[in-house]
């Protein structure tokens, strides 16, 4: 039931972004032509895909993230009622981030946190994974 | 769910998408001119109405006009649906974000308490944090289904960052809801009324001033702004908006001017009070050197929901100030900030709260 508020803001701003987008499309010229439907590039030919391959670190930032933000989750009904649950709780959840900060401490030493590595460790560091 | 609830959800939903939208709007003003006072411009002071200028605040107007008559360029090399869809979906989380933060304090009328936050939430604060993160989604999308190499480029570091701080957003919001026991952002507020040592308001920043300390850069890095802005850093890529004209640009840079609003009203909320005037009860001033002010209670009111608005715009003052002082960070830098130190700080600050709360 409280949620029905939230649902009605919500069709209003969707209404209101539909309403300015139709003003928009009946106001504003179109007018393409070849120049203009090129991909921008600072007015350079464009090269290949637009597809580039990124660098893997991103992929490992993901990663981390998906374990620690399932962990900020976990917090905040034990945040709530830490006051309630008292020690036993405080100690519960300490052991809990120990375990996930063994983990960040392991991602920090292999370097993966580094976003410029030393040139010598990066083939290294490569090979074990 | 009655009429009177329906009437009063109806008319805080308007109020509040008038509001907000009129606070972005002027903000766009506001940043001009503060970059202006900054580096000794005179600033935006050209638009007028019949000749009249009065310092050029109806720039805004001029500026919405401008956009809506200007060509909206859909690339044809890239996705077209997805193309449309970015600006609303970026759009949209940030706006309904509004739902549950309290823009003054709970009012009497006709006999009914009315909450001034459209949507009375338990979970207010969990809410916040699950549409902050669907945010990103208007950034990836725009990025990719613009398909040219800068957007995907800036989609990509978007995304990063994005997630990088959500993390120590929520970790740092954590201290400060173990003080309080609650979720909910009107309950919050409540909590913060009172003293400590008859001088010092029992406000969020006081108690848990690490916490507060990590809350402010993290925002801004969700906010994408200087000195976080490398998404959309316009010197070396120009971002995940690079295609994107007309409107639905207007729409994105929209959506970062209330993302400030968010955050200064956020961390108003959870960390300055709120409504809360120092030492100003229901029914006036009681002075810690002792003695009171009678105040009637129409004036409280109106002090209280000047106080959470003189709030709001501190904060989004200090906001603009950082925006123009700053340099724009490097993306090694950004991302060690983040992970290095905001979020060991962040459990720092999260173990020592919960030892204070659980010996004391």
């Amino acid at each position: 039931m409280s949620f029905t508020p939230v649902l009605i803001f919500f069709l209003g701003g969707v209404g209101m972004v539909f309403a300015a987008l139709v003003v928009s499309r009946l106001l504003a010229p179109h007018r393409p032509n070849p120049l203009k439907n090129t991909t921008y590039e600072c007015g350079e030919e464009p090269v290949g895909s637009p597809w580039l391959r990124f660098n893997t670190r991103f992929y490992v930032i993901v990663l981390i993230f998906l374990i620690f933000d399932v962990e900020v989750l976990f917090l905040f009904p034990w945040a709530v009622n830490l006051r309630e649950l008292g020690l036993f709780a405080w100690v519960d959840m300490a052991i809990f981030i120990a375990i996930l900060m063994v983990g960040l401490a392991y991602v920090w030493g292999k370097g993966d946190l580094e976003w410029i590595r030393p040139r010598g460790s990066s083939a290294g560091s490569a090979k074990g994974r | 769910m009655d009429w009177f609830n329906i009437i009063a959800a109806l008319v805080k939903i308007v109020a509040m998408i008038a509001v907000v939208m009129g606070l972005a709007t002027v903000l766009t003003w506001v940043e001009r001119k503060q970059s202006a006072v900054m580096q000794d411009r005179i600033g935006a002071n050209r638009a007028d109405i019949l000749g009249l200028r009065i310092i050029g605040l109806f720039q805004p107007i001029a500026d919405a006009i401008k956009m809506i008559t200007k060509e909206d360029y859909i690339p044809p090399f890239g996705n077209r649906w997805l193309h449309m869809l970015a600006p609303a979906v970026a759009f949209m989380p940030v706006l309904l974000v509004f739902a549950v933060i309290p823009m003054g304090p709970p009012v009497e009328v006709a006999g009914r308490t009315v909450l001034m936050q459209i949507a009375d939430i338990d979970v207010g604060l969990l809410y916040i944090l699950a549409f902050g993160g669907l945010g990103i989604y208007g950034a990836v999308l725009g990025g990719w289904g613009s398909n040219n190499k800068y957007a995907l480029l800036g989609a990509i570091r978007a995304s990063a960052q994005m997630i990088s701080y959500e993390v120590c957003l929520g970790l740092s919001l954590i201290g400060a809801v173990m003080i309080y026991g609650t979720l909910d952002l009107g309950e919050m507020i409540l909590r913060q009324s009172g003293n400590w040592f008859e001088w010092i308001p029992r406000w969020g920043i006081f108690v848990q001033p690490l916490g507060a300390l990590l809350f402010l850069p993290a925002a801004i890095a969700e906010n994408k702004r200087i000195p976080f802005d490398l998404p959309e850093a316009e010197s070396e890529i120009i971002g995940y908006y690079t295609e994107y004209s007309g409107l639905k640009c207007g729409l994105f840079m929209m959506t970062e001017f209330i993302e400030m609003v968010v955050v200064s009203a956020l961390f108003t909320v959870i960390f300055l009070g709120g409504w809360q005037v120092p030492y100003l009860s229901w029914d006036g001033f009681h002075w810690p050197w002792g003695g009171m002010l009678y105040l009637p209670v129409l004036l409280v009111k109106g002090l209280e929901f000047g106080a959470l608005f003189f709030k709001i715009a501190v904060m989004i003052y200090l906001l603009t100030l950082i925006r123009w002082t700053l340099p724009r960070f490097r993306y090694d830098q950004v991302m060690r900030l983040g992970w290095n130190y905001l979020l060991p700080l962040a459990l720092l600050n999260l173990a020592a709260t919960g030892v204070v709360l659980v010996v004391i």
